[in-house]
């Protein structure tokens, strides 16, 4: 087991692959959500404030907050032992952008309940 | 003098086919878009913080950088999409073959252009 296995997300290249791709489905109904948002709605804090006051949004942004954060783990990963040829410094680089996703999830549910 | 002997190819003639280059531009947006989630959460942060955040995060939108920064990650956001949507169709069995992945590659572009335009018209307008 070198040190590809270890950093990577899922199992193996298929659990990666489901994990991609199930990821990539919430990202674009949510994005495709926002964008008729502000399409359809004139947005002020009121609208927008009642909009992140929703349960189901709330669930649906703690999703995409998940989302996000497993697609850019498997896709920065991918990258990542693309390009870094040595293995210390991709493992550093893997271990910083998973740490940058750590931060990025628990940020966001800071800011979805307002802690 | 052996006529069969090898040439020195010139690799300054030698260009990406289109299929590769939305293959890089592909990763490329995700990257910009993965920087741009900490702009997102900063935004939507002091959005949700009060009317007077709102009108900060307002007001901040009308300055030139945060245009162009906002421009940015939308329009790697929207390549990235569609692009996406490509990789989804392709999961089907739909473009994968040598001719339906090129036509394929010039619709991401195509679509992408268009809607890249949309937003810029919808960020400085």
């Amino acid at each position: 087991m070198g040190m590809n296995s270890v950093t990577n997300i899922g199992r193996n290249g298929v659990q990666d692959w489901i994990i991609q791709r199930a990821s990539a489905y919430i990202l674009a109904f949510y994005t495709l959500f926002l964008l008729g948002f502000f399409a359809t709605t004139d947005v002020d804090f009121q609208v927008w404030q009642a909009l992140f006051d929703q349960a189901w949004f709330k669930i649906f942004t703690l999703l995409a907050l998940l989302s996000i954060g497993a697609h850019a783990w498997v896709g920065l990963w991918t990258v990542s032992t693309d390009y870094i040829k040595s293995a210390m410094q991709r493992f550093l680089f893997q271990a910083a952008f998973i740490l940058v996703i750590f931060v990025y999830v628990v940020w966001g549910i800071q800011i979805i309940w307002g802690l | 003098m052996n006529s069969k002997r090898p040439v020195n190819l010139d690799l300054g003639k030698f260009h990406f086919p289109l299929p590769a280059i939305t293959s890089i531009l592909h990763r490329v947006s995700g990257i910009i878009i993965f920087v741009g989630v900490a702009f997102m959460l900063y935004g939507l942060q002091l959005s949700l913080s009060g009317e007077e955040g709102f009108s900060q995060v307002s007001d901040l939108l009308n300055s030139f950088l945060a245009k162009l920064i906002t421009w940015g990650i939308l329009s790697a956001l929207l390549y990235h999409l569609v692009a996406g949507i490509k990789h989804l169709l392709m999961d089907m069995g739909i473009g994968e073959e040598l001719e339906s992945g090129r036509a394929a590659a010039k619709i991401t572009i195509a679509v992408s252009v268009i809607l890249i335009v949309l937003a810029g018209v919808w960020v400085w307008a």
